[in-house]
């Protein structure tokens, strides 16, 4: 039973995590909570489907389907939170001062809402197809479902769901004026994270070389399976053994991202814009 | 307000350009292949040997009704295989060494060791 916890926590784990962050990322939006939660219930229909077409998602592309699925999944669930992330760094003075109501931020509001629910949508979608095959393992097994084991999924759950929770309320707490800069930061480190994983299953699929197979060894020192390790690599993508390729992503996208951030900042010096203002 | 929006949006865009223009890059050569069974939640043979490196084809058979999930941290891959399916997982090239394997469902019983000689 507590093995089975931990299995399905694991999973769920980075989903609430992204979960958190985009909710408390998008507390000043208006409609974000419509929004978020038509992102979760198609999440959790999707992943129903996934989890149903397995098989059928497998046999594509010679048998490395499910890879190439999951790359696609990450790759789209990063350029949205990048969308996010440089739609914040343009409008997040604006939500931050309640002057919603200016230009057009209304309008791009539902846009960027609906950036929201694909993000969230996805996360879901990609950790809930996991978590629903392993409980029909549990559920379908020979002799009998096992009770205990599927009370251990669902605590798992439970557990996942209230970690995310804690991250979210715990964000609420800092105080407005570095709200905005401190999720964004997170958006950032997830995006490149998920750059990462999406690279290492194109790795796994042989439609990328590796560069370097391990790249490095941290293994001893912080284990990925560890509870921190854990953490770590829902939230920022640390993985013990990450092949070169991984690396090179994950880089590349922290550098997009953050360069784009900097650029369309409103307090940024950068920005050509700021003259006229 | 208009013209960060629609810089945000290029850069989006040139975003997924590039992962479109770095997914289809060739790195195919002739490997190896190895085949690998799970049956009663058992991975068959539980040792496999390969050579060092070079990039090795896995192709794992499960013959359960229930999926499983090959899972290695070591060989950093893990992968859901359907009931009575077949999957394919490229690993390596890779040092001499023991890398572990597990079936993350049935973590138990299904354990495995890659050997790389």
């Amino acid at each position: 039973m507590f093995a089975t916890a931990i299995i399905v926590f694991r999973e769920i784990l980075e989903a609430a995590l992204i979960v958190g962050i985009v909710a408390a990322a998008t507390r000043a939006i208006p409609g974000r909570t419509r929004w978020l939660s038509a992102g979760i219930a198609a999440g959790l229909m999707g992943a129903g489907l996934v989890a149903l077409g397995t098989e059928r998602i497998a046999d594509l592309a010679s048998g490395v389907g499910q890879e190439l699925f999951n790359a696609a999944v990450l790759g789209i669930a990063v350029a949205m939170l990048a969308w996010h992330n440089l739609w914040m760094s343009s409008h997040g003075a604006a939500l931050a001062a309640n002057a919603r109501s200016v230009g057009g931020a209304i309008r791009d509001g539902r846009r960027e809402c609906s950036v929201l629910m694909i993000i969230v949508g996805l996360a879901v979608l990609r950790e809930g197809s996991e978590t629903v095959l392993f409980l029909y393992g549990i559920a379908a097994a020979e002799g009998g479902a096992s009770w205990p084991m599927l009370i251990g999924g669902l605590a798992g759950i439970a557990a996942g769901i209230a970690v995310g929770y804690a991250l979210y309320a715990g964000l609420l707490r800092i105080p407005l004026r570095w709200f905005f800069a401190a999720t964004g930061i997170l958006v950032l480190f997830l995006a490149a994270g998920m750059a990462s994983q999406a690279a290492r299953f194109l790795i796994q699929a042989d439609v990328l070389p590796s560069l370097a197979n391990p790249l490095w060894d941290t293994s001893a020192l912080l284990p990925q399976t560890s509870l921190i390790g854990t953490l770590m690599r829902s939230l920022v993508g640390y993985e013990d053994r990450p092949a070169g390729m991984q690396i090179v992503f994950y880089v590349l996208v922290l550098i997009a991202i953050g360069s784009g951030m900097k650029w369309l900042n409103p307090d940024s010096p950068a920005r050509p814009s700021r003259a006229a203002s | 307000m208009e013209p960060p929006l629609s810089r945000a949006l290029s850069l989006n865009a040139a975003l997924s350009v590039a992962f479109l223009l770095l997914a289809p890059v060739p790195a195919s050569a002739a490997e190896d292949e190895y085949k690998l069974v799970i049956q009663d939640h058992k991975f068959q043979p539980t040792e496999v040997v390969v050579p060092s490196g070079k990039k090795i084809k896995l192709v794992i058979e499960n013959r359960d009704g229930t999926p499983e999930e090959f899972e290695s941290h070591a060989l950093n891959r893990e992968k859901v295989i359907a009931g009575k399916s077949t999957a394919t997982i490229f690993i390596g090239p890779l040092k001499p060494g023991r890398y572990p394997f597990v079936g993350e469902y049935n973590e138990k019983t299904a354990q495995g060791v890659i050997v790389v000689k």
